[in-house]
């Protein structure tokens, strides 16, 4: 074993020995996330974007707004459309080529936060029925890998609709003129992801990466503004018990309400 | 979430449209060893969900540069044919199939001693032949067996069953339309010998209360699963018995 290897086997031990006596090398809570810095508009040429730095976690997400056609089943609605990029310059397990698994999965749990809690109104995003409504596309872009890729996308993403501005338009001839000024994108409900990690059959918050080495599994409790849970995910190899899972859901019920506060001001 | 449908899916004696009580599971039909290529094989009919299962392994694996050291590598395959849904689905792996294929992955995991077998792969091939909501569940339900039957050792079986509501009352086992036209779906796997949740997804709006209530309708389906699980296995056996005697 290297030396670097064996520090890394060294500190995950230590981490899994803290965690059950209830402290984080980080010397954090175990419900206490790491310090949030979230910038909304960062960049000028998306319709709406934001970027958040959660620990040294970074997270970008740009929305840019498109017209298309509707989906048959629903002929009235806009649509919404997540996808997740793991830049290779986030991190060194990061490769170039197509999504894999994980960032499918993460774009997918970004996505039923949204659609599920109904953040967008898309009744009021239809041009005309059938033929032409938005499609509002939400792109999030890794920068920085350090853990709880989660949480930081749901709430960059969330975020960035938020600060989403559509142009005003009128129709003529089934065809879009752009008229002077903006409006807000109808943003209507705020879900919000709260990830916890399970530790030496212990759960907390917000694991940053080292801690997602030694974990056995995750679980993504998405709680929308009613303190509703609007969308569930459990990762990774391990299981939960059922206690944990009720548990999960009351901290996250706490954890989410102070998270949005963070979102909703900036 | 169209509604068209509304006010139709649930009677006032809280009976659903396929006759079903809000707690009941689809009839289920399991068979086990269906496949002869196969190390490991099992199929599920649930409702209209018809599913095959299969696995094989352990065996050496390719690329080697992908072996752990420590445990046999499990990879699991989801997938729908094209003329198992409605719309004729195309065969290539869709997202949603990607996802399943990872959760489903780490579902079954935690049941069996991937560490007995380093350096190798255990591959599962679940295919829908038929499609009519829950499939994961069922697939769960139907792969566990399979990993069973290949002569896997494993902790417990995984049995997998989704709760849900629809029109407001919480219900199990949700159909393709009840899924579509309710608020909420939940599929949950379990390992029932070790109180032990190893999938878990919802989409849809539930409260803290019908969250609690929610896990515990699928759990309870799950250990009702698992009894079915438990006779295809014996049934297999019994048959076999039978003939040497």
């Amino acid at each position: 074993m290297t030396i670097p290897a064996m520090v890394v086997r060294v500190r995950q031990k230590r981490i899994a020995e803290l965690i059950s006596h209830g402290k984080r090398l980080d010397e954090r809570g175990l419900n206490e996330y790491r310090n949030i810095q979230l910038e909304v508009g960062v960049i000028e040429r998306a319709e709406g974007s934001a970027r958040i730095r959660l620990g040294k976690t970074e997270v970008m997400v740009g929305v840019k707004l498109e017209t298309g056609e509707p989906f048959p089943d629903v002929p009235n609605e806009g649509v919404l459309t997540v996808n997740a990029e793991l830049v290779p310059l986030a991190s060194p397990t990061f490769e170039p080529g197509p999504p894999d698994e994980n960032s499918i999965e993460l774009a997918r749990i970004v996505d039923r936060g949204i659609r599920e809690s109904k953040a967008i109104a898309t009744e009021k995003l239809c041009v005309k029925p059938q033929k032409k409504v938005f499609v509002v596309f939400v792109d999030v872009y890794v920068l920085n890998h350090d853990g709880n890729l989660i949480d930081a996308s749901a709430m960059a993403a969330l975020a960035a609709l938020l600060n989403t501005k559509m142009f005003n338009y009128e129709v003529k001839n089934d065809e879009i003129q752009v008229e002077p000024g903006y409006t807000q994108l109808p943003v209507v409900n705020h879900p919000i992801a709260v990830t916890f990690a399970k530790i030496n059959d212990k759960i907390v918050v917000d694991p940053w990466l080292e801690e997602e080495q030694v974990m056995d599994a995750r679980i993504t409790m998405t709680m929308d503004k009613d303190g509703k849970v609007c969308a569930v995910q459990k990762g990774g190899y391990g299981y939960f018990s059922k206690e944990q899972i009720l548990e999960a859901a009351k901290i996250a019920k706490e954890k989410s309400e102070e998270l949005r506060k963070i979102v909703m001001k900036s | 979430m169209s509604k068209k449908s509304s006010e139709k899916l649930i009677n006032k004696n809280d009976v659903r449209v396929d006759g079903r009580k809000l707690n009941e599971l689809r009839p289920v039909k399991l068979e086990v060893g269906v496949l002869a290529n196969a190390d490991g094989s099992a199929y599920i009919e649930q409702g209209k969900n018809k599913i095959l299962a299969a696995v094989y392994g352990p065996k050496e694996l390719h690329p080697k540069h992908l072996a752990l050291p420590d445990r046999a590598l499990l990879h699991c395959r989801y997938h729908m044919a094209p003329f198992s849904v409605q719309e004729r689905k195309s065969p290539a792996p869709s997202r949603r199939e990607i996802e399943l294929s990872k959760v489903i992955r780490e579902a079954l995991e935690p049941s069996i001693f991937a560490e007995y077998y380093p350096r190798t792969s255990i591959d599962v091939f679940i295919e829908v032949l038929q499609a009519d909501g829950g499939t994961r569940c069922a697939g769960i339900t139907v792969a566990s067996l399979a990993l069973a039957d290949a002569g896997i050792p494993m902790r417990d079986l995984v049995s997998a069953c989704a709760a849900g509501k629809v029109e407001g009352h919480l219900v199990l086992d949700l159909t393709d339309t009840e899924d579509k036209a309710g608020e909420a779906d939940m599929p949950l796997a379990f390992m029932p010998n070790f109180n032990a949740i190893t999938l878990l997804q919802m989409d849809g709006k539930l409260t803290s209360d019908e969250f609690e209530q929610a896990v515990n309708m699928a759990v309870e389906g799950c250990k009702h699963v698992y009894a079915l699980q438990k006779e295809a296995l014996k049934a297999k056996y019994v048959v076999k018995e039978a003939v040497e005697e």
